[in-house]
């Protein structure tokens, strides 16, 4: 597999590896490290040029922390990060300075992540200013070319934030964002604190972008459909690891992973028949800490399925048998190779066309999960 | 019997930049054991409707009247509605974290709540029911969480510590204002099937307000979808759903990304919800309505009516009773309808095409005939 030479091909970014924890201090004067949150855990991804990788995970499975490792905005504790082959992880800030420009982000909240003090136009004017690519006039020019490209009125260059609704603001966002021409767009829960109308409106702007510049985007939403909705691969993350991958559909289809059925039957969908007609998987408990994260595979805690292996191997993330329905057979990788010869226990990475799951055992085609979880649920009533 | 009824509330705010009418005009019913659905946006009134009902929004002017067990709610005096609130209807708020006390213990917090309310009850007997509470709840060996604090329990605990509060006293209405919204998705499923037990074991009535179609899908018998204070549709769940008659919420259901529209345009609502300061004229609706006509933008605001035979299916929308559902006919119907501009046809009486039989209603037929006379 290529590494640190694909700079051409389909792959914009290439994670290898990825570690980042981050300390725990002790109260006190000396505050010595007592331990380690280990926020992310050796993930492995691409990210397809024009493409969208979709990530998804509960509060503190560490997606947000990977993609502010993606974007270099934090270091990694170890492991590497590509952008167009070059290696962006060990870069010094002036080297960093002008691959900044290649990828950029749109945050949650639109209220907290723009300046009120300042006018709209000098916002989305900034990246300019920052690297120095138009001034005076110019610059107005452009930023009213953004505003309109966005959908917000160019008339409407010195107002103030606060004048504008939160759809508004999250177009306000996404024009900052698209200022420099990225090829890559972090977009970190980027409609999850906007009303079900204008949701659609900020998604279909964002997928028009996508087809109008090339744009590839790295999207993570906690909200399964919309996750589905906008991905062309999608990732699973359970506290700093990822657990499944696989292009959307398969993932959606056919997921293999105890965590993903669960997670897919606990979404709440918009149709009553479907939600009676729906075997719900109700997980027990919460999140283990990520600052001593369970032996084994991390999900055995909680997994109507785990056995004795579970809870001293950690599963490895590779392709599993009988996946007719998996693409991989017939795929062609990311690197460009047929994965043809690919069959069980292969290893894939995430981002790319096979179908990975990090499961001892993974859920079979038409197997169901809700009778062994309500046994589950029943034993801890009982214990408890 | 009806356990609530509201009628014609109205709930406005003085403000700096003018009066904001939150709700204006909101009639319904509760029947003892059901769970009513109440969906909006932000800003569409759904909160403060429900807390006007507690007594939690002072300085708000209120007029209407709210029947609970023979008592207006908005007329009790304080020392009464305190004996209400918490002990015949009770509240579970969206962020556990900031409705509990950070600097008492989970337990104590239940306990003491047991007996603001019933001195009678021994500090022994309360902390033994606070445990019972908890166990039902689903907390893990509550005999000895009930001595952490809340910052000791993790997001979906502490909603489950706000349940066994809000169950302690037996109510016979809760009121959960988002009660899932901060939690996680697998998290959100064991407290909304925690609810669903406890509400079925203990026959509890149930309004739960929420932005989220997918969890008034799963848990509503009836649902009403509000917009700028007032109500836009009210039916039951299935007739919502499969039969809306209401532009808005067709809207609303078109907008949410479903796996029968993975990778296609989605079809959002254009345009912002309006100020309740300054509202248009008409229908609230209308400047993001694709069917709006003639009088839906100078004409009354139109009132719920009935759109089917047996009343339990209301909208408040000019558009013929004909013409809900989501079918190609019912579609081709408002279009030609938007074009000509037409009066409605009287709802009364005539058939309505039916794609999927809806189940029962707890809506009263009578209470809409009241509702359309009473709107200023």
């Amino acid at each position: 597999m290529a590494t640190a030479n694909d700079t051409d091909g389909d792959v914009l970014v290439r994670v290898e590896n990825v570690v980042k924890y981050f300390p725990v201090k002790a109260g006190g004067f000396l505050r010595h490290t007592v331990g380690q949150v280990h926020a992310v855990d050796d993930v492995s991804l691409v990210i397809e040029r024009g493409k969208t990788l979709g990530l998804v995970g509960e509060t503190g499975s560490g997606k947000s922390t990977l993609a502010r490792c993606v974007a270099g905005l934090i270091p990694v504790t170890s492991g590497r990060v590509f952008l167009n082959g070059t290696d962006i992880s060990r870069l010094s800030r002036s080297a960093m300075r002008p691959l900044r420009r290649e990828v950029q982000m749109i945050f949650q909240d639109p209220y907290s992540s723009l300046n009120p003090r300042r006018r709209v136009g000098a916002i989305i004017g900034d990246p300019f200013a920052i690297h120095k690519t138009a001034t005076g006039a110019e610059r107005k020019r452009m930023v009213q070319e953004l505003m309109e490209r966005v959908g917000l009125n160019p008339e409407h260059f010195n107002r103030f934030p606060a004048e504008f609704s939160g759809g508004q603001r999250q177009r306000i966002g996404v024009a900052r964002a698209l200022a420099l021409r990225p090829k890559l767009i972090i977009c970190d829960e980027p409609v999850s604190a906007l009303d079900v109308s204008i949701q659609a409106q900020v998604l279909n702007l964002l997928s028009d972008l996508q087809t109008e510049y090339g744009l590839s985007y790295l999207f993570i939403a906690h909200d399964l459909e919309v996750v589905r909705h906008v991905s062309d691969k999608v990732a699973v993350m359970y506290l700093g690891r990822i657990g499944e991958a696989a292009p959307a559909d398969a993932l959606y289809g056919q997921p293999r992973h105890p965590y993903t059925v669960a997670l897919l039957s606990a979404a709440p969908a918009a149709d009553p028949d479907a939600a009676a007609a729906r075997q719900r998987i109700i997980l027990t408990g919460d999140v283990p800490s990520p600052i001593d994260p369970p032996a084994g595979c991390r999900f055995h805690p909680r997994c109507p399925k785990a056995e004795d292996i579970c809870r001293r191997v950690e599963p490895p993330l590779v392709t599993h048998e009988d996946s007719d329905l998996d693409p991989a057979r017939t795929a062609v990788g990311t690197d460009g190779q047929p994965l043809e010869e690919a069959g069980p226990g292969v290893p894939g990475i995430p981002g790319g066309e096979a179908h990975v799951t990090a499961c001892h055992f993974p859920v079979q085609p038409g197997e169901s999960l809700a009778s062994a979880s309500a046994a589950t649920i029943a034993a801890e009533r009982e214990s408890a | 019997m009806t356990l609530l009824e509201v009628k014609d509330l109205n709930v406005s705010f003085q403000t700096a930049d003018g009066v904001v009418r939150a709700v204006r005009g909101v009639s319904f019913d509760v029947e003892p054991g059901r769970t009513l659905g109440i969906v909006g946006e932000s800003g569409s009134g759904k909160t403060v409707l429900t807390q006007t009902l507690l007594g939690l929004t002072p300085g708000a002017q209120v007029w209407g009247s709210a029947m609970f067990e023979g008592a207006n709610l908005l007329e009790l005096p304080d020392a009464e509605l305190r004996k209400v609130r918490g002990a015949r209807i009770s509240v579970i708020f969206q962020d556990p974290l900031t409705s509990l006390h950070p600097l008492y213990k989970i337990g104590w917090q239940i306990s003491e709540m047991i007996r603001a309310h019933d001195r009678s009850v021994s500090k022994k007997e309360a902390a033994t029911r606070t445990v019972d509470l908890l166990r039902r709840v689903g907390i893990p060996k509550p005999d000895t969480r009930v001595n952490d604090y809340p910052h000791q329990f993790s997001g979906g605990m502490r909603q489950r510590a706000m349940i066994a509060m809000a169950l302690a006293l037996e109510p016979k209405l809760i009121i959960a204002d988002e009660p899932t919204t901060a939690l996680d998705a697998t998290v959100q499923a064991q407290i909304l099937d925690l609810l669903l037990r406890l509400q079925q074991d203990l026959g509890t009535a149930l309004i739960m307000i929420t932005h989220d179609l997918g969890v008034v899908a799963d848990i509503a018998d009836d649902v009403m979808v509000m917009y700028a204070g007032r109500a836009a549709e009210k039916a039951p769940k299935r007739e919502i759903f499969y039969h809306p008659h209401h532009p808005y919420t067709k809207g609303l259901l078109e907008s949410i990304p479903s796996s029968s529209a993975a990778g296609g345009r989605l079809k959002p609502i254009p345009g912002q919800p309006p100020s309740l300061i300054n509202l248009p004229a008409g229908c609230k609706f209308h400047p993001r309505c694709s069917y709006a006509f003639a009088k839906c933008k100078t004409g009354d605001d139109p009132v719920l009516r009935p759109i089917d035979d047996g009343g339990a299916h209301e909208s408040a929308c000019w558009l013929p009773a004909e013409s809900a559902g989501l079918s190609a006919e019912a579609e081709q119907l408002r279009t030609e309808t938007a074009a000509l501009g037409h009066e409605p046809v009287p709802a009364k009486g005539q058939p309505v095409g039916r794609h999927r039989a809806p189940d029962g209603g707890a809506t009263k037929p009578g209470a809409a005939a009241n509702n359309e006379g009473s709107v200023a």
